[in-house]
């Protein structure tokens, strides 16, 4: 399984989604390599399609796939609680869905 | 950095509202505490701490505070923080303070304001009594443990000084024009 973890220094909360993305693998029993990589200029941002920090991409999959719409640029990402809080961090939830989906025989 | 300490008096500032009016500084006068918040549509730390900003302004206007949001960000990086989208933001979530538009950036800069949300909070002199973050866990209100401004607001309506008068804001950069 690839995993990648695209972050921008700009915004404050990838160590902790970091944190978060690799807890979540230990305790679905997971031991990919996590693939950290830093955004640092729009031009990177457009290059890598990224959205915003934190991205997290399993086998090239964002686990939250962006609209369409969406800009590539160095910003924060939103992300949703369960019950539609937006939050800066992608939730335990929505990284192990990835993660298993990843994991089932294509 | 931001250009004010603790104490120093509020820059004044004249903006464009969601309401069509011009606010300034001096339309405030008649208001015990004033928090200038710098603020943006699109910035998830905005958002995250978005409800308790509206219900910290519910929850003190009897007692003379008016908070004043300010989005200073460059509409042309982000179409979400343009005029027209605060307006639609600031009806759908009833904003019960004025949200206004620093196109020039000029109060952002002169406020040296760097992040989206970023509390100035002035005492009934108009001077700066805390600086930085609404409390201290944007993600969880539940688990908030230090309620910043709030605490802010009650030494300051008691005339006294905030135990916490600084934090680090915690957000989004400001979208500065290139």
């Amino acid at each position: 399984m690839k995993v990648e973890f695209l972050f921008w220094k700009g915004c404050p909360s990838h160590d902790v989604a970091l944190e978060r993305l690799r807890q979540v693998m230990a305790e679905e029993g997971i031991n990919s390599p996590v693939e950290i990589v830093e955004i640092e200029t729009e031009e990177g941002a457009r290059a890598a399609h990224f959205v915003g920090s934190p991205t997290i991409r399993i086998d090239g999959q964002d686990i939250d796939p962006p609209d369409e719409e969406a800009i590539y640029g160095l910003t924060c990402r939103v992300y949703h609680h369960e019950d539609g809080r937006a939050t800066p961090l992608p939730t335990h939830n929505l990284i192990r869905q990835a993660l298993l989906a990843a994991c089932e025989p294509g | 950095m931001a250009n004010l300490a603790i104490g120093d008096k509020a820059i004044d500032f004249s903006l464009l509202g969601v309401d069509d009016k011009t606010h300034a500084l001096a339309d405030y006068a008649g208001s015990d505490l004033l928090a200038v918040i710098f603020y943006c549509n699109h910035c998830p730390y905005v958002l995250a701490w978005e409800d308790r900003l509206i219900e910290a302004q519910r929850d003190y206007a009897d007692r003379g505070v008016q908070f004043i949001l300010i989005n200073s960000n460059d509409p042309n990086r982000y179409t979400v923080d343009d005029f027209p989208h605060m307006k639609t933001h600031a009806q759908e979530k009833g904003f019960p303070f004025p949200y206004l538009f620093d196109e020039s950036q000029e109060i952002a800069r002169a406020y040296g304001a760097g992040y989206t949300p970023e509390i100035f909070l002035f005492d009934s002199d108009r001077r700066l009594g805390y600086h930085g973050a609404p409390d201290d866990n944007y993600d969880e209100p539940g688990a908030v443990k230090r309620t910043y401004l709030r605490d802010a607001l009650d030494a300051l309506l008691a005339g006294k000084s905030p135990a916490v008068a600084q934090t680090p804001p915690v957000g989004c950069t400001i979208k500065w024009r290139r």
